[in-house]
């Protein structure tokens, strides 16, 4: 018995220059909104950029994005729509507004199928939306997507550095790529989590502070992008050149 | 039916996985020619089975050019983890919409179908979900 569509998944990716996996193995610390305003600014620089929302069972990407009326289409496979310049992908395009309660081996194929059917062309970079937790989509990622570079989120919380260091000691492990650590919902200047990054043998990308302004501007695209939050993000992309070029 | 070639379709994209799959095992095996391929083919995604076959004969070259393709559709059947009813596809109701949802990611089924006996979404797909290679037969 042979599962023909991991045969194709090399293919597939095999035009894009970098697979960006922002993770945390924590919910709630912005790995979303980070990925989509990544995308956004890759795309903004003029690198051609895809997103794909791998968060099956609570994908919010579109959210972000403000995407509507928008479908796949077909061509011997799937094309991912473009939006705002960016090449999109989620399952959102086949549930809509439905839960989608899935077990782990439901997450491991349909992350197989729209890996093996989609036609994301040529990309400098393709950025992937984990969900949280570190189990299979994670394993998922590390198995079938060979050049995965892993960019890891955490707030200045204990609670979550404390998952977050989980997933990094384990990435190391597996000797996997992790770009460094992003410090999302700064409120207070602290070096806690850049020390305890540091100690991991890790790169501290930088701090984004908490930004009140930004869950008015979600949807609007020209609004989030005069935010603090992107301004402080494209800083980090600045800072850290070699990563993200 | 006849086929209407300029319309895109999704069976070409497993077409193209299967040519890829099989090359990889004729590469392993050390098969110098392949002259059988046994595909089961779960109902659950609906593939249009002539598209498909039509999607493998313009895409075989090579060890492939005189394989045969044998596709054999299995039934979906489901069962429920929470009352330990089974059912096939045929006892669903789904709206032809949503079929073409489940025929690009079978798992949505999910999202759109309950057991018919106590009403959970908690129900795993123990048959028939995608298609797989059973088997490939050829020349060493």
């Amino acid at each position: 018995m042979h599962d023909p569509r991991i045969s194709i998944i090399e293919e597939r990716l095999r035009d894009i220059n970098k697979v960006v996996v922002v993770a945390s193995g924590k919910g709630g610390v912005g790995k979303s909104l980070i990925a989509s305003m990544l995308a956004l600014a890759l795309s903004k620089k003029g690198f051609k950029t895809g997103l794909f929302d791998i968060d099956f069972t609570s994908p919010t990407t579109h959210i972000v994005l403000g995407v509507s009326n928008l479908q796949p289409k077909e061509d011997k496979g799937i094309i991912p729509p473009e939006i705002h310049g960016i090449k999109y992908m989620s399952l959102v395009f086949y549930i809509a507004e439905k839960a989608a309660p899935l077990r782990g081996s439901d997450l491991s194929n349909v992350l197989i199928e729209l890996l093996a059917v989609t036609r994301w062309g040529k990309l400098d970079f393709l950025i992937i939306d984990m969900p949280p937790g570190i189990s299979d989509l994670l394993l998922d990622v590390l198995k079938y997507v060979d050049e995965a570079c892993f960019l890891v989120v955490t707030t200045p919380s204990k609670m979550a550095f404390e998952t977050v260091r989980r997933l990094l000691t384990l990435l190391n492990d597996l000797e996997a790529n992790v770009l460094g650590v992003i410090e999302n919902m700064r409120i207070r200047e602290s070096s806690y989590i850049e020390d305890e990054v540091k100690l991991l043998g890790k790169r501290f990308l930088g701090a984004i502070h908490f930004d009140e302004e930004i869950e008015d501007a979600l949807g609007d695209v020209n609004t989030l992008l005069k935010t603090k939050f992107m301004k402080e993000l494209e800083e980090i992309i600045e800072k850290n050149q070699g990563i993200f070029h | 039916m006849g086929l209407n070639l300029n319309f895109p379709m999704h069976e070409w994209a497993l077409a193209e996985a299967i040519i890829s799959a099989v090359s990889k095992i004729a590469e392993k095996e050390n098969l110098r020619e392949i002259s059988e391929v046994d595909l089961k083919l779960g109902e659950l995604q609906q593939i249009d089975v002539n598209i498909l076959k039509f999607a493998l004969s313009q895409m075989k070259e090579g060890k492939l050019s005189n394989a045969k393709f044998k596709i054999k559709t299995v039934k979906a059947k489901f069962k429920c983890r929470v009352c330990n009813h089974t059912w096939t596809l045929r006892d669903m109701k789904i709206a032809e919409e949503t079929r073409e949802l489940i025929h690009f990611v079978p798992e949505v089924a999910h999202a759109y179908a309950r057991c018919p006996k106590c009403g959970s979404p908690d129900f795993d797909i123990i048959e028939g979900r995608n298609l797989w290679i059973a088997s490939v037969k050829g020349v060493k």
